[in-house]
């Protein structure tokens, strides 16, 4: 099933996403396009509350997209499916279950023909390459915060997705525990270069991991600001990049692009909240006149 | 390196301690120095807090001891004021009240007048004066850190312990505080003991770093004193050399003090059949 790679694997055309609010229906994304070669891998970066995310989810098939499309290798995203690989901030684990129960739970989904040793296997695999090798049959709670985020990536890898889409993979880690992840992440990818799409806010994130950063500009009608390009060849090594010079011209390159955006008069529409709240009225309505009885 | 001074005014003598069974802290030694700044990096979970606690008097270590000027340290006192994570603050008084009720406890026997006035210079200090009638529930998270900060820096203490002040804030107020802390740090001259997991933070504030290694037994590594002059300038870090470079030192050092997982070698598991395979539809 290998073709030549596309450069357009995945492509995201004309994105808008409007959301319903007291005051009228607001645009938080609009106009949104960003195509990507396949084996790339690209990194939003953006102010909170941008959007970036809800772009991410629409491309994984989670949120539906007001108009615009995404295609993915020829055809469009209508729904959530095995060949996307998430990766959320929380890695929303299964309590009860072991890290390769875990894992495999989605490994049984999407090989439903091999056999319970081929799938246990495939299980153990992606956990040793995280280095959970001599974790495999932990809990989520006898796991650290970090080593259960291993277990997130092994999950979306296991399932060989052909786009992994990350989702400010390693925001609720602290600073040093992210930068180990992000060495484990980069081997991770680097087997078979998947094409991937990652959300974060962490600059050094952003330059250290991707071919190409798109700097999203700060909602509502949030939409692709600049793209800067991350000419550091692969395999990259941490330690090296981040004794260059040319790591921090990337650095503060980004950094400028936020610190304009921050400081940016927010459009007239941005009287709209940021997020939208769940719309209450109906539940309301159901309880109100009970509670009155 | 700094030459170890014949009176520290804070010192650490083969600090060790557990809780249970596990060795969280192991032969622990440390000088600091009156005036110095001193920044302790290590992840979250190594120790870091026990540490720090041990330093203001809230627990005792198993073995070794804790010095301030020569004195063995057995409770909290004024003179090592902490400012903790998540605040502490009294959530009925407002932010005014909770700064007097410290500087009340400390100096007593002031007049009115000065009480006031002293409150006044420390909520002005930390850009309060705006929001000094709210109650800590009225403030962000960002504006309570600040009045946790304003009651340490009142009640005068000899040493400032700060316990990751700024871990719980967001990247953007985090910054704004990042700043605040390092003019206080400059002007105050205080002795200044702050433990986070942010390097560009310590190097922002630090005379010098020291790394305290991954737990459990967790220790102090090398230090890296930090000669970059004050006033530091976020910005203008970046430029620096030096600043790339401890940057890059501290990181590798923790990150080697990891015993934990590692990515295993590729070769040890390569054989294993990678499932090259299409996913069934």
């Amino acid at each position: 099933m290998t073709s030549s790679p596309s450069s357009r694997f995945l492509s995201i055309e004309g994105l808008d996403k409007v959301f319903e609010t007291p005051k009228g229906p607001t645009a938080i994304v609009k106009g949104f396009d960003l195509t990507l070669a396949e084996g790339e891998f690209v990194s939003i970066i953006g102010h909170s509350g941008c959007g970036k995310s809800t772009v991410l989810s629409i491309v994984a098939g989670l949120a539906e997209s007001t108009n615009g499309a995404v295609i993915l290798a020829g055809k469009e995203v209508l729904e959530a499916g095995p060949d996307r690989g998430v990766v959320f901030q929380a890695p929303c684990l299964l309590a009860w279950l072991t890290a390769l129960a875990n894992v495999q739970l989605g490994v049984d989904q999407v090989y439903p023909d091999k056999s319970r040793a081929e799938r246990r296997d495939i299980a153990a695999h992606y956990l040793t390459l995280v280095g959970l090798g001599d974790s495999l049959h932990k809990r989520p709670a006898e796991l650290s915060s970090g080593m259960r985020q291993r277990v997130g990536l092994a999950r979306a890898f296991a399932l060989s997705p052909r786009l992994l889409l990350l989702d400010e993979p390693f925001g609720m880690l602290d600073s040093l525990t992210r930068i180990e992840l992000q060495d484990v992440l980069l081997e991770l990818w680097a087997q078979d270069r998947k094409t991937a799409l990652m959300v974060t806010h962490d600059v050094d994130e952003a330059v250290f991991l991707s071919d190409r950063v798109v700097m999203m500009t700060s909602g509502p009608e949030a939409r692709v600001g600049e793209i800067l390009t991350i000419p550091f060849e692969r395999p990259r090594n941490r330690h090296d990049l981040m004794d260059s010079p040319a790591f921090y011209e990337m650095r503060e390159r980004l950094v400028t692009f936020l610190e304009e955006q921050g400081h940016r008069p927010p459009p007239p529409a941005a009287a709209a909240p940021k997020a939208p709240k769940p719309r209450m009225s109906g539940l309301w309505g159901l309880i109100r006149p009970a509670s009155r009885t | 390196m700094t030459t170890p001074s014949l009176r520290p005014i804070l010192s650490l003598r083969g600090v060790s301690k557990s809780y249970g069974t596990t060795h969280v802290l192991d032969d622990i030694s440390l000088d600091i120095e009156a005036g110095e700044v001193v920044v302790i990096v290590g992840f979250s979970g190594a120790g870091k807090s026990t540490l720090i606690s041990l330093m203001c008097g809230l627990d005792q270590p198993d073995s070794g001891e804790v010095t301030f000027k020569g004195s063995k340290v057995t409770e909290p006192g004024p003179e090592r004021m902490l400012v903790f994570q998540n605040y502490s603050l009294l959530p009925w008084l407002s932010a005014l009240d909770n700064v007097a009720l410290a500087v009340d406890q400390v100096f007593p026997g002031w007049s009115k007048e000065k009480r006031q006035t002293h409150i006044d210079r420390f909520i002005n200090m930390v850009g309060l004066d705006h929001a000094r009638d709210r109650k800590p529930a009225q403030l962000s998270g960002g504006m309570r850190q600040r009045v946790a900060l304003a009651r340490a820096l009142a009640t005068d203490p000899e040493v400032l312990l700060m316990d990751e002040p700024l871990s719980a804030l967001d990247a953007l107020t985090r910054a704004t505080l990042q700043d605040g802390l390092e003019r206080i740090a400059r002007t105050s001259g205080k002795t200044i003991v702050l433990v986070t997991n942010d390097v560009d933070e310590a190097i922002l504030l630090a005379d010098r770093i020291i790394p305290l290694s991954a737990g459990p037994r967790a220790t102090l590594g090398p230090e890296f004193p930090i000669t970059i002059p004050r006033p530091r300038e976020r910005r203008a870090l970046n430029q620096m050399p030096e600043f790339r470079h401890v940057r890059t030192a501290v990181v590798d050092y923790l990150l080697s003090t990891k015993r934990g997982p590692r990515p295993a070698a590729a070769p040890a598991i390569a054989p294993l059949a990678v499932p090259s395979l299409e996913p069934a539809p």
